[in-house]
């Protein structure tokens, strides 16, 4: 019959083990995020700009990286950038690379429906102020894009969170890699999947709460 | 640098070149030695298997937990179904799916002794079937929440039971109006398999790991492994466009808003 093990829990697991993957996971969260969004926001513009030269190649890169499953952008980077660069470079900074790259398509797209989302009728105005391109987009519809943005945008920080947890393919030291390290050495593996499950629900649910209570918060009544 | 695809016509235990190269794909005489090319339709077999597995439990898991998340509050077992299957969506949609495939492989075994004598492959597609289910019923119920409220009262006035009003009035339109989210998930199911590598399912992206250290001619063991994922999911995307244009019904496009000024 079966019995759960749990005295391995304390706080040295945490320290020992789970720290440093915890750290990994929410700093690639965040870098993501953050280069996501402005790569993204940049490939939003291209999309739209209705320029060949600029459109067909963000639409290309944008369904490309959408349409195959991350591992295996996971795994392409980390073949391709050292054969690029020429050296090797870790599985870490690799992650963080291939995050940005990925999440940006996923970006991209929220910011280009958050753009769409502003009535046409804000840059007519904002032209006939006699507003340049990058004014207008710089003061006018990206603030109230964003701002429209903000509940799909949520949505994917969390899938992003819980995506981090593919970077298992090249062997990055995240909080899954972290629980299962932990797991190997104290001979509990049964245990501490358990514990990472609970984790890993913990965080995103309580994310999602909070994404929940913003998003009632920021909505711009019209 | 160039792209040499004939890696996949190499036998792969000592690299020499088979007799057959297409043999796996023509279907004429096998190899008395498996090719990479072999490797790989194989590997491909097994996504298709665990992707349309886990999408079966999936389509009906969603659907079943989606249309309980609409029930009236009127009874008490409805708001038990209600609370059971919110739990449900919340449970899977908030652990990552790497992770839900460990716990069906590592966990829920230990508890349910006669898992252990599943195969994995099984587990894996029970894994994704789960994880999607809940974001299917999220499909289903934004579906029927979109259905005018007029068409439950107007059930609910003929004498309809509950089961009645959705077996008859809601389900058949809700689920034509999921198509399009369902297909998407669908693709999702296909990508999401790829984790499957991580409890040694032989499947595509196991394939690409292992040939790739074998051969170390990676682009291309790549580039075939991604190419058959998005023609996997063409595939579905195709399936999922037939379904929907012979499911329509004539005269009613959708429940649009022409539809809604009727009311």
């Amino acid at each position: 019959m079966l019995s759960l093990d749990l005295s391995f829990y304390n706080w040295e697991l945490v320290t020992n083990y789970l720290l440093k993957g915890f750290i990994f996971s929410v700093q690639l969260t965040i870098i993501a995020t953050v280069g996501g969004i402005a790569f993204g926001t940049i490939l939003a513009l291209m999309k739209l700009s209705g320029k060949a030269l600029l459109q067909y190649p963000a639409t290309f890169y944008i369904n490309t990286m959408r349409s195959i499953p991350l591992v295996m952008v996971i795994l392409w980077f980390f073949l391709i950038i050292p054969m690029l660069i020429g050296r090797p470079i870790g599985a870490d900074l690799s992650a963080i690379i291939t995050f940005i790259a990925f999440q940006a398509a996923f970006f991209a797209e929220i910011v280009r429906a958050g753009i769409q989302s502003v009535p046409l009728g804000q840059t007519y105005a904002a032209e006939a102020l006699g507003m340049t391109y990058g004014q207008n987009m710089r003061l006018i519809i990206l603030p109230q894009a964003f701002r429209n943005m903000i509940p799909v945008f949520m949505t994917q920080v969390i899938i992003l969170f819980q995506d981090t947890s593919l970077v298992y393919a090249i062997g990055a030291y995240d909080l899954l890699k972290g629980f299962e390290i932990a797991g190997k050495n104290y001979g509990r593996p049964i245990e501490t999947y358990a514990l990472a499950a609970i984790t890993y629900f913990v965080i995103c649910f309580s994310l999602s709460r909070l994404a929940r209570r913003i998003q009632a918060k920021v909505a711009i009544i019209r | 640098m160039a792209l040499d695809f004939g890696i996949f016509c190499k036998n792969t235990l000592d690299g020499g070149v088979v007799d057959h190269c297409f043999s796996s794909i023509l279907g004429l005489a096998g190899n008395s030695d498996p090719s990479y090319l072999d490797w790989l339709i194989s590997a491909w077999g097994w996504t298709l298997l665990v992707s349309g597995l886990g999408l079966a439990i999936a389509i009906v898991l969603g659907i079943l937990m989606g249309a309980l998340r609409t029930l009236p509050d009127t009874k008490v077992v409805y708001q038990w179904l209600l609370w059971f299957s919110t739990c449900w969506v919340e449970l899977f949609r908030n652990i990552p799916i790497i992770v839900q495939v460990f716990l069906w492989y590592y966990v829920i075994p230990a508890f349910i002794p006669p898992l252990k004598a599943v195969p994995s492959f099984w587990l894996v597609s029970m894994a994704l079937g789960f994880f999607t289910s809940a974001r299917i019923a999220e499909q289903v119920r934004a579906g029927i929440g979109s259905i005018p409220s007029g068409q439950r009262a107007a059930a609910t006035a003929l004498g309809l039971t509950t089961l009645q009003t959705y077996r008859y009035v809601i389900l058949p339109i809700a689920l034509r109006i999921v198509i399009p989210p369902l297909t998407s998930e669908s693709m999702n199911l296909i990508k999401n398999s790829s984790v499957a590598f991580a409890v040694s399912v032989p499947e595509l992206t196991l394939f690409a790991m292992q040939a790739q250290e074998e051969t170390s001619h990676g682009i291309e063991v790549y580039l075939a492994v991604t190419a058959l994922y998005a023609l996997s999911a063409f595939f579905v995307n195709w399936v999922m466009t037939v379904i929907e244009k012979r499911s329509r019904i004539p005269g009613v496009v959708s429940m649009s808003p022409d539809a809604k000024l009727a009311h």
